[in-house]
């Protein structure tokens, strides 16, 4: 059984993350939110979230910032999930099954170009 | 929604919408008198006497995007289908706490599921909020607070990578452990 993980350790991942920081200062940022009401959640929004986070832990994505927030009154579009890079314009997707998630998280958050098919259309 | 875990989100987001800047969130598995007991408690802005009142109605809801809020009267109602019953409290600028109770072994208890999932989701999306997560199986014991991870790391996002697989495997290998532990002992 592996022990539980401890302060020390992460004061270590601290300082890592510290210097990353440093060298990556000028690159910019990423803001991701899933919207994670009642019927978000019931449709899977959790699941969204874990992909997000997966996708984040895998490729080794410093500046990008995940939050949550309610409903946003779109029911039948969730789950959504709303992207900002950098100063460009906040763009919405629907329907965003873990799959989809991950698509958009190499297409649009590493790759930069917006995944037009997911985009709820105004 | 199919487990406990997901209502656990539900409710914990009412406590973020009640403007809550700690959220206790306890889970206990109570296995020689056969109870699942889970309680979320905020220092959100409370209730009125009213709104807590009509609040497990189904047609009831404080949001204003849309009238009907279902999440509190299905938890209700999946807790009543199983030998267990919802207690919701609530004191006007103190905060809200509630209680939901199931007969452990009951046929129609929804898993607990994936709550590791559920409370990293909370925490990353959330970083303002104090979380507070306690996990008891019989005399086993998992207690998480993210208080002293986000002062020790001073800013950085909980995002960044290997912080975020640190809170997960910190999560997992609790829950696993008190699980393992709690069982052992009956």
């Amino acid at each position: 059984m592996p022990a539980i993980k401890s302060l020390e350790e992460l004061k270590r991942l601290k300082e890592e993350a510290l210097k990353k920081r440093e060298a990556m200062r000028t690159s910019g940022r990423v803001q991701i939110t899933v919207a994670m009401g009642t019927t978000g959640i019931a449709a899977g929004a959790r699941e969204t979230m874990k992909a997000i986070l997966e996708v984040i832990e895998q490729e080794n994505l410093s500046d990008v910032i995940v939050r949550q927030t309610g409903n946003i009154g779109l029911d039948s579009w969730e789950p959504i999930v709303e992207v900002v890079v950098g100063d460009e314009p906040k763009v919405t997707y629907g329907k965003v099954s873990a799959e989809r998630a991950k698509r958009i998280m190499k297409e649009h958050v590493m790759g930069g170009k917006v995944v037009s098919e997911y985009v709820i259309p105004s | 929604m199919r487990e406990l875990a997901l209502h656990i989100l539900d409710i914990a987001e009412n406590s973020v919408a009640a403007g809550a800047r700690k959220v206790l969130i306890a889970v206990e598995e109570d296995l020689p008198k056969d109870r699942l007991r889970i309680v979320v408690e905020d220092d959100g802005r409370g209730m009125e006497e009213e709104l807590l009142s009509r609040v497990t109605d189904p047609f009831v809801t404080s949001r204003t995007t849309r009238k009907v809020g279902l999440g509190i009267p299905l938890l209700k109602a999946a807790a009543e289908a199983c030998n267990g019953s919802l207690c919701l409290t609530s004191t006007v600028g103190k905060g809200t706490r509630l209680e939901v109770e199931f007969q452990h072994s009951h046929i129609d208890r929804m898993p607990l599921g994936d709550l590791a999932g559920t409370i990293l989701t909370l925490v990353v999306g959330h970083p303002t909020v104090n979380w507070v997560f306690v996990y008891r199986v019989g005399k086993a014991e998992f207690t998480f607070d993210d208080n002293p991870i986000k002062q020790e790391l001073d800013g950085i996002p909980l995002t960044e990578p290997s912080i975020l697989a640190f809170i997960k495997e910190m999560l997992r290998e609790g829950i696993a452990q008190a699980q393992q532990d709690g069982r052992a002992r009956e």
